[in-house]
């Protein structure tokens, strides 16, 4: 990132705790457009609370304080004015587990727009082919829209995630560990879709997997204890981590 | 080990011993199943009376009496011995009871007559005998032996009644305007606040639809007079072992010659039984006859019990459990809401009574039938305060069935829902309330299986041993919510416990006693594949 060029997602001074547990302490994280940024850490570090932090998805859960401010393509969504069906439209989320709806492809992937007031069939199926193309389910899927999702297998179930989010047509796209729980070639398969992803769409993906933030990430970010440690270019941070913690977490001597 | 005797573990003392805990248990479980297998047979066994035709014998006594009847069975003796035999001999009319204990040393001969009838009729209960001759509509005199004639005659007399039925319900439509004149001057005469020209107005109205009228009423009522006196006229007459009885054919309902029957056409008869049973009107203080009115109120009061219940206990557990935090004041709903289900069902009969009927009947019945008081409309006990308080009691059912449904939604739907930017109430009727559905029906069936044998709160809300009109007819507005209701609990209650006769009421009792049964059966069997169904399309994949 060059010095200049506004981050699409930026956080200041963001602490947050869950009840008298402190799970983020004053994280200043700015992340570039256009690009994957990898989050990584220990388990328990905060990695998935920060994500959730830029669609509010927190907000489901009780006892959460939130303080610093949160910046969305240079908007405060921390206020309270803040749309959280148009913020979560705009940065669409692909969880850990694969949780399609219990419902057929079709419906599944248009989730998304019908939930926005698109009616027309001709439009949804224009949005659903066009999602499913972008995340490469749908030359595998194509036959047979109507068939429940439950019925494909894991890493199609995860793809289909990716192709419901793109359905919203967001700027940004978070995922939390989308491959922890799939195979290594369905796992290949979802980093190749997220390499090609990164033209349109800001990408930042939480992940325990070291190997993986160095085969997708442009860009890594290493929290520990809530804190972030380190954030630079995923090469140089690879090859040559500024503080000791990063490398002694890099080069496995913990975690 | 220093020695090298092999050790011998001892054994453990027996109730230490996993196998008695086995036993026991596997015990426990027989005996449940027992009871149930045995319940099922004493109910079923006893019904089966009702519906299947029994032999008709003829005894000659050692007196030199003979009496015709069916052996129902043998009564227990005092002194250890053989019982004598109880016989229901039917033909109320001649001795007012119509079983009779004969001393089984007393019986000389006993034979089954071919010519033995067993007729059913509207009135007076059954009558048994062996045939002797019949006399039909135009009067002749059918023999004996020639049975197309007979079954000729009889069809004719059957026809004749239902022309007769036909006619007395054409005469009360023609007659309904008068009807209705008479009464609103019926009212107008007893209400204090009406003026002496009004109070003209209104008989005048009646005098003249009365002589409009005339003309089309006399000829009905001639028409009506001249078959009556047809009916009258025709009879079968039977050999009753002691006289010869008349049985009027306007009484008929169902001839059968009980010792001519083949397995077959028993069977056939047996399912003739069970549909009048199951599809006509209650005789004879509800002892003979059919169930159809009680049927009909049970179904109907379920239905209204289920449309006031459902919305109401669903909306109340989603906010449950989808939106009230976890604070002391949910605490105290959720308690307060299992709690209710533990209440005494009578309990709930009298809050009914004193918020439903009086409370709210009697509100309804000043400002909207003030015309009426002081009998009461919607103020006395009918089938929609009934079907409330049914409803109120079985909140907590669905409430409870409805949040277990809800619990069962994976969390991860409702993030994902939330994620792709629908908004909460979107997020329920799309997703979460579609796949709460099983628990949400299961809801509904264990409030139906409830309310359909529930009878404490019934009894002081609106049941009644014989109600006059069914709660849906064709008189506008056709479904008449204030009307009293019969209910098959309370009727298995009543024929049982309070009716006059209880050798005739028995087999009624046991017959409706397994139909209430039945009916709980298949709802719940109908619950249990419609769940199944509903689950089978929101399986969730493992893994």
């Amino acid at each position: 990132m060059t010095q200049g060029d506004d981050p699409v997602l930026e956080t200041r001074e963001l602490s947050l705790h869950y009840g008298p547990v402190r799970a983020l302490a004053e994280v200043d994280l700015r992340v570039p457009g256009r690009r994957i940024t990898a989050v990584i850490g220990p388990s328990g570090c905060g990695k998935t609370t920060l994500l959730r932090c830029f669609n509010r998805m927190n907000d489901a859960y009780p006892k959460v304080r939130v303080s610093g401010r949160v910046f969305v393509e240079g908007v405060d969504v921390t206020t309270s004015e803040v749309d959280l069906e148009s913020l979560r439209k705009r940065v669409g989320m692909v969880f850990q587990k694969s949780n399609p709806f219990p419902m057929s492809i079709r419906r599944n992937v248009t989730f998304g727009p019908r939930m926005s007031g698109v009616r027309d069939p001709a439009r949804l199926a224009e949005i659903a082919e066009h999602s499913l193309r972008l995340a490469d389910l749908w030359a595998e899927v194509s036959h047979r829209l109507d068939e429940s999702a439950l019925d494909l297998s894991g890493g199609q179930q995860q793809r289909l995630c990716i192709a419901r989010a793109l359905a919203n047509e967001p700027d940004i796209l978070l995922l939390d560990e989308p491959a922890s729980s799939l195979d290594p070639i369905s796992t290949a398969k979802i980093e190749d879709t997220l390499v090609r992803l990164k033209e349109r769409y800001t990408i930042v993906i939480v992940t325990h997997n070291l190997q993986q933030a160095a085969r997708v990430a442009d860009f890594t970010a290493f929290l520990m204890a809530g804190r972030l440690v380190e954030f630079g270019a995923t090469a140089r941070m690879f090859t040559n981590p500024r503080e000791k913690l990063s490398e002694d977490y890099i080069t496995g001597r913990f975690g | 080990m220093p020695d090298s005797e092999p050790r011998v573990l001892p054994r453990p003392p027996l109730l230490a011993h996993g196998g008695a805990g086995v036993l026991t248990t596997a015990l426990a479980t027989l005996l449940v199943l027992l009871m149930l297998a045995v319940l099922l047979w004493v109910v079923a066994a006893n019904a089966a009376v009702w519906f299947w035709p029994a032999p008709v014998w003829e005894l000659e006594l050692a007196d030199g009496s003979r009496v015709v009847g069916e052996i129902v069975r043998r009564e227990p003796a005092r002194d250890g011995g053989l019982g004598p035999l109880l016989l229901k001999v039917g033909n109320r009319e001649l001795g007012g009871d119509d079983h009779l204990a004969v001393d089984e040393a007393a019986i000389i001969v006993r034979r089954r007559p071919q010519d033995a009838v067993a007729i059913e009729r509207s009135v007076g209960g059954e009558a048994l005998g062996r045939f002797l001759s019949c006399r039909s509509l135009e009067g002749e005199a059918v023999p004996p032996g020639d049975d197309q004639a007979l079954a000729a005659a009889l069809a004719a007399a059957a026809a004749e009644r239902r022309a007769l039925r036909r006619e007395r319900a054409r005469h009360a439509r023609v007659r309904r305007p008068l009807t209705e004149a008479e009464h609103a001057f019926e009212r107008l005469r007893r209400s204090s606040a009406a003026d002496a020209h009004d109070l003209a107005d209104a008989e005048r109205a009646a005098a003249t639809l009365r002589e409009q009228l005339r003309p089309r009423l006399e000829t009905l009522e001639a028409a009506i007079r001249e078959r009556e006196r047809r009916l009258a006229g025709a009879a079968v007459i039977l050999d009753t072992g002691a006289v010869s009885l008349e049985v009027g054919m306007a009484t008929v309902e169902r001839l059968t010659w009980s010792n001519r029957l083949g397995p077959l056409q028993r069977a056939l008869h047996a399912a003739g039984s069970a549909l009048r049973f199951l599809f006509s009107a209650p005789r004879e203080a509800n002892t003979e006859g059919g169930v159809f009115p009680a049927l009909f109120g049970t179904v109907l009061m379920v239905l209204l019990m289920s449309v006031a219940v459902m919305p109401l206990g669903v909306l109340a557990a989603v906010y449950l459990h989808e939106y009230a935090g976890d604070g002391p004041l949910q605490w105290v709903a959720d308690r307060a809401i299992h709690n209710l289900a533990g209440v005494p069902s009578i309990v709930f009969g009298m809050f009914g009574l004193a918020f439903f009927v009086y409370g709210v009947g009697g509100a309804v019945d000043r400002s909207l039938f003030a015309d009426e008081l002081p009998s009461p409309t919607f103020g006395t006990g009918g089938i929609l305060w009934a079907s409330l308080t049914l409803a109120v009691l079985t909140i907590p059912v669905v409430v409870v069935a409805t949040r277990e449904g809800l619990q069962a939604v994976p969390s991860s739907w409702r993030e994902g829902a939330r994620a792709l930017g629908a908004n909460r109430l979107q997020t329920l009727l799309q997703i979460v309330l579609p796949a709460a559905l099983p628990g949400i029906l299961t809801g509904l069936i264990l409030a139906i299986s409830r309310a359909a044998g529930e009878v404490a709160p019934l009894m002081l809300t609106g049941a009644v041993k014989l109600a006059p009109a069914l709660p849906v007819d064709g008189e506008p507005p056709f479904l008449h919510l204030h009307r009293k209701f019969m209910h098959l609990s309370f009727h298995v209650y009543d024929v049982s416990m309070q009716s006059p006769n209880i050798e005739a009421a028995k087999p009624m009792a046991f017959a409706s006693t397994l139909l209430l049964l039945v009916l709980v059966v298949v709802v719940n069997l109908t619950a249990i594949l419609v769940r199944r169904r509903v689950r089978a399309a929101y399986r969730v994949l493992e893994g």
